[in-house]
């Protein structure tokens, strides 16, 4: 039975990995101050783990987005427009 | 000051996105259609007070919080909860690595990505109780950041985060039971 592949267990790698974890949806997110998210680049650049991790959370936010996205139905924009007409006809002066 | 003649060609194109926010939300075609009319006519009459070069998206998204409690919380159809249960970290990229018995890891994410259906996604978000589902969707879906979901939900950003970060657990051990179902049909083959 495959292990679950998570980053090293190297004691030198490990805090770096397990920040990197830690911050993952912040860095994702975009909220990280300019130098944690350098930090976390940088750890990266140098662990195949945390990047298949992060690549992995990455695209799984991705599918969400694309999965969720909906049309407005020709007939329902329709009807909004022609409650704003009306709103905007009522407040026409002399109307 | 905005110009309300303006209004429909500034706002109507976040109309897909208000939407898919409103279906999500009220998990109902009829409602999710009042819902944005609704809110589309209450932005109109209050569009003379929108600051321009400030982020119109977002003030769509505060009428439409605004309506959706005043109008359709209490209108709900199936009992909610109110909690997530603790979820453990990355557990759905766990999941998909301990049924993957080929080692081949990388492409068992994919696949995993891939056999999940709109369907299946989009009902694990409306899954999720209303406040969690409603940062994730605000957050995942919308891509807006922590600032903009706490002025449009009216709360701490301590609490969006929070919120964000149970929300997004509990729809990975939703999305991880299909991916299971999935493996276990698989090896009934």
């Amino acid at each position: 039975m495959s292990e679950p592949k998570i980053p090293s267990t190297n004691p030198f790698d490990r805090s770096a990995c397990e920040q990197t974890i830690h911050e993952l949806y912040h860095f994702l997110d975009g909220e990280l101050t300019e130098a944690k998210r350098k930090e976390i680049e940088f750890h990266l650049d140098h662990c195949g783990p945390c990047v298949d991790i992060v690549s992995f959370e990455s695209d799984l936010r991705r599918v969400i987005a694309d999965r969720c996205k909906e049309q407005v139905p020709q007939s329902l924009r329709d009807k909004i427009a022609l409650l704003i007409d009306h709103e905007l006809d009522a407040s026409e002066p002399g109307a | 000051m905005a110009d309300p003649k303006h209004f429909s060609e500034d706002a109507m194109v976040h109309a897909d996105s208000l939407y898919a926010a409103a279906l999500r939300m009220t998990r109902n075609r009829s409602d999710a259609e009042d819902l944005l009319q609704e809110t589309y006519l209450k932005a109109f009459r209050a569009y003379d007070r929108f600051e321009e070069g400030t982020y119109l998206k977002a003030w769509l998204y505060r009428i439409l919080t605004n309506t959706y409690i005043n109008s359709y919380r209490a209108k709900k159809r199936r009992p909610e909860e109110t909690d997530v249960e603790d979820v453990s970290e990355l557990y759905l990229y766990r999941q998909i690595n301990a049924l993957d018995r080929t080692g081949m890891s990388k492409s068992a994410e994919d696949v995993a990505l891939e056999l999940l259906t709109d369907d299946q996604i989009k009902g694990a978000l409306e899954s999720l109780p209303e406040n969690y589902r409603y940062a994730v969707l605000l957050a995942d879906v919308e891509g807006f950041s922590y600032k903009e979901i706490a002025e449009i939900t009216e709360v701490p950003i301590g609490t969006v985060m929070s919120r964000l970060s149970r929300g997004r657990a509990a729809l990975q051990k939703s999305l991880a039971r299909y991916v299971q179902e999935w493996a276990l049909v698989k090896a009934e083959k």
